[in-house]
């Protein structure tokens, strides 16, 4: 296939052309999401749509196109069609039928799929306010393309940046332009991508290694392997700018285990990029090599860690070493090694095809650039967001999450996961960036961002953070292993109802020494949810402590379910417990043996009168 | 009779393939090489992996270093059907916890364990990346969102 190999840009731009040519005949696309949507059934929904749109011969002019994450995830599975635009949601196979004949056939929107908001239906994707308020271009093709195919990414413009960086401009200019832009790593830390790439570039060596960090360990994020499995060439086209910036001929992405269908797409995409002479030997006629190969994590938290994903790449135990040396002299197999995080790569064809200017434009200060976030936990519209950085909490979580449901109250929301921290409602106004955060004692992160309400107990929250650092440390260093073991113990007993009021000074005092003392950032950051939650929430706290409640009816052993005076003796609640501690007769107040009750929450969730309190 | 007390006579095929599929092998393919092996063997037998350090001369103790250090790879063989319980934030601050007891005391058996008819293997995992069908949990390929306590011993009865 000597004669598919793209020579120069010129050869590029036209194979651009041909493949909008050779689809002219395609009246109407049905987008399916494949990422989050296929746990839902997705993959029923787009056979259907297959097998009814050949038998109504329309599948020369219709094309059915499995995508990645279209982002409103709280309405899988999501189906999107073009031209028209719009978005449906819920979908199952047998409303594939009136979907064809009146949509696709006769261009009628069917308001009982569309969102709703207020009571009416919004017919075009671009007017839901979920998507009014992002700004989705590192997102832009998720969901609009086939992750597959690699002529659908390049029909959009694909690997334009790449090959016009790597035929036309000296490295050090990019990493100029880079620096200018601003552009700073999106997987924790945000540091700045084109420092860290002039740091490789200057290290002394011929071998030097690149490698994409899509370890995505925090429980609760996905927005990197929405990125992959939606757009995997938007990442590779960044890789290529990098690795011919920093002087790598090798690169290696370390994916998550988890993440199979992420895994298959980055693998599709290398073979088809190869193809087209977009990887591997003198690419695009530049005289530059590049290829990459894909590797597996094997499920450990600290492996996102770079010194720790750099030794599991070696076939080692994945514990951190001590920086410096830093990868960029010494990393993947003793080389100068740069490392970015997923989304940062996505961003590096955008800082090229906008330039340094237009990119710096959107943003703060000293955060440029959009974000994207994991909207999860007790909001409306969970799914993948992405907004310009210096967007309040309050646009993603009201405006365009919708808010909590069950008109109930926001109480907080975790950015950065263990290693972050727990906002409160006073700072819903407050824009997000990566040193406001910082100043708040959470951090950007990965991006996850877990929306809290009134029933979601703070001391729990940090307890449950402390109980995965603790879990996921490597034992390497002593503060982090025995020092987030003892905060833990603490904690554990505060929910108990077993903590003292000293308990608190001394978890903040511990968690000072943690963070200082600790190796790696797992260690110096693992405190953060206490430090934060004891910040904001310490009542919580003291109330778990003095009066041993939990006022969000979390903590278990606090909790007393007790059946009360309205209960109208349906009987409900008796037949679902486990442990048949409820007793009473049929029409009769019942009662429960708290002695043997093993607070399973069974018969809170059954009964309808609300004739159990807790 | 003599009874054969080796329980099942070890397969060298699959790791005979999968060894020739790896030209020069050195301790940088140890991660890719176990995976190999969990997914043709289903775990990693011991015998098997004596018998990759013997031919790759990685020694044994660096095997099992590696092998227990990550969580992905088990030492025991697994249920004919595997519940993942997703422990992940979107997931806890929903009622994961009173989830996975529910799957324990239908099952009999906590997380890292498996079911001594060997029909389940329960393991919890940091998250399913579907935290929007929160609390979650997988059967084998299948997904059970927007989960209930009430719900848990309905599905699991269900299968086999
Ligand atoms: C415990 C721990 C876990 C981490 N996990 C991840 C991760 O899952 N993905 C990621 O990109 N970076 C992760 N990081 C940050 C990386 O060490 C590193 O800073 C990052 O990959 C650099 O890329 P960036 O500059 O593009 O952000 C983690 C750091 C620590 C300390
Ligand atoms: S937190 Fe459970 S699926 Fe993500």
């Amino acid at each position: 296939m000597a004669e598919k190999k793209i020579k120069s840009l010129g050869d590029l731009t036209a194979l651009a052309g041909k493949i909008s040519e050779s689809k002219k005949n395609i009246k109407a696309r049905v987008l399916i999401c494949m990422t989050g949507c296929r746990a839902l059934g997705a993959e029923l929904v787009a056979n259907e749509f297959r097998e009814k749109l050949s038998a109504a011969s329309l599948d020369d002019s219709v094309e059915v196109v499995e995508v990645g994450c279209i982002g409103m995830c709280a309405m899988a599975p999501l189906v999107l069609i073009e031209p028209y635009d719009v978005l449906y949601g819920k979908i199952r196979p047998k409303h594939v039928d009136e979907i064809i004949s009146a949509t696709i056939e006769k261009g009628e929107i069917l308001d009982k799929f569309v969102v709703k908001e207020d009571g009416k239906p919004v017919a075009k994707i671009s007017d839901v306010s979920f998507y009014k308020q992002q700004q989705r271009q590192v997102l832009g093709n998720c969901g609009r393309i086939d992750p597959r195919q690699i002529d659908d990414a390049i029909e959009k413009g694909g690997y334009v940046s790449a090959v016009k960086a790597i035929t036309e401009t000296a490295p050090d200019q990019i990493i100029e332009d880079l620096i200018k832009a601003g552009l700073r790593g999106r997987g924790g830390a945000g540091f700045p991508a084109g420092l860290k790439w002039k740091f490789a570039r200057q290290a002394p060596g011929d071998e030097k290694y690149l490698i994409c960090n899509a370890d995505e360990g925090d429980p609760g994020a996905f927005m990197d392997r929405a990125l992959l499995e939606g757009d995997p060439h938007k990442v590779i086209e960044g890789m290529l700018v990098a690795a011919y910036a920093i002087g790598a001929s090798h690169g290696l992405m370390y994916v998550r285990a988890e993440y199979p269908i992420a895994v298959e797409h980055v693998k599709i995409a290398i073979v088809q990029a190869r193809e087209y002479g977009l990887l591997g030997g003198d690419i695009a006629g530049s005289g530059f090599s590049f290829d990459l190969e894909v590797r597996m994590g094997a499920g450990a938290f600290v492996c996102g860690e770079e010194t720790a994903l750099i030794g599991s790449l070696e076939g080692k135990r994945g514990m951190p070493t001590p920086r410096p040396p830093f990868p960029a002299t010494c990393g993947y197999k003793g080389k100068p090694t740069n490392i970015n995080n997923v989304e940062t790569f996505a961003n590096v064809p955008l800082v090229l095809s906008m330039g340094p200017d237009g990119y710096s434009s959107i943003g703060t200060e000293k955060s440029k650039g959009t974000k994207i976030f994991a909207l999860a936990g007790k909001v409306k519209n969970t799914g993948l967001v992405e907004v310009p950085m210096g967007a309040t909490l309050r646009q993603i979580v009201y405006e365009i999450g919708g808010g909590i449901p069950d008109k109930k109250e926001f109480k907080g929301a975790q950015l950065g996961g263990p290693s972050g921290g727990c906002i409160p409602a006073e700072y819903l106004d407050y824009p997000i960036d990566y040193d406001s955060l910082q100043e708040l004692g959470a951090i950007m992160g990965s991006g996850g961002l877990i929306v809290m309400d009134e029933d979601t107990c703070m001391v729990d929250i940090a307890r449950y953070f402390l109980d995965f650092t603790q879990s996921e440390s490597c034992g390497k260093c002593t503060p982090c292993r025995v020092g987030t073991a003892k905060m833990l113990k603490m904690l554990e007993a505060i929910c108990r109802g077993e903590g003292k009021e000293s308990d608190l000074d001394e978890l903040e005092r511990l968690g000072e020494d943690i963070r200082k003392a600790s190796l790696c950032g797992l260690g110096q950051t693992a405190p953060n949810p206490v430090l934060s939650t004891l910040r904001y929430f310490r009542d919580e706290y003291l109330e778990h402590i003095r009066e041993k409640t939990c006022r969000s009816g979390v903590c278990k052993d606090l909790l007393h379910y007790v059946i009360l005076d309205v209960c109208v003796g349906c009987g409900a609640c008796k037949k679902v417990c486990p442990v048949d501690v409820i007793a009473g007769e049929k029409k009769q107040v019942h009662t429960l043996d708290q002695d043997k009750c093993i607070k399973c929450g069974q018969c809170y969730q059954t009964c309808k009168f609300k004739a159990i309190s807790r | 009779m003599k009874v054969n007390n080796k329980q099942v006579v070890l397969d060298m095929r699959p790791l005979d393939e999968i060894l020739s599929s790896m030209p020069e092998i050195s301790q940088g393919d140890l991660i890719p090489l176990l995976q190999q092996i969990q997914s043709r063997y289903g775990y990693l037998r011991r015998d098997v992996v004596c018998e990759m350090s013997r031919r790759t001369k990685i020694a044994v103790s660096r095997i099992y270093g590696v092998a227990t250090f990550y969580e992905q790879f088990h030492l025991e063989p697994h249920g004919r059907h595997t519940i993942k319980c997703c422990r992940g934030t979107a997931c806890h601050v929903k009622g994961a916890p009173e989830i996975t007891e529910a799957i324990t005391r239908v099952t009999g058996v906590s997380p890292g364990e498996t079911t001594d008819d060997m029909k389940f293997t329960f393991e919890t995992v940091a998250c399913l990346g579907t935290c929007f069908l929160a609390p979650v949990i997988m059967i084998d390929d299948d997904y059970f969102g927007h989960l209930t306590v009430n719900k848990v011993e309905g599905i699991i009865t269900n299968y086999e």
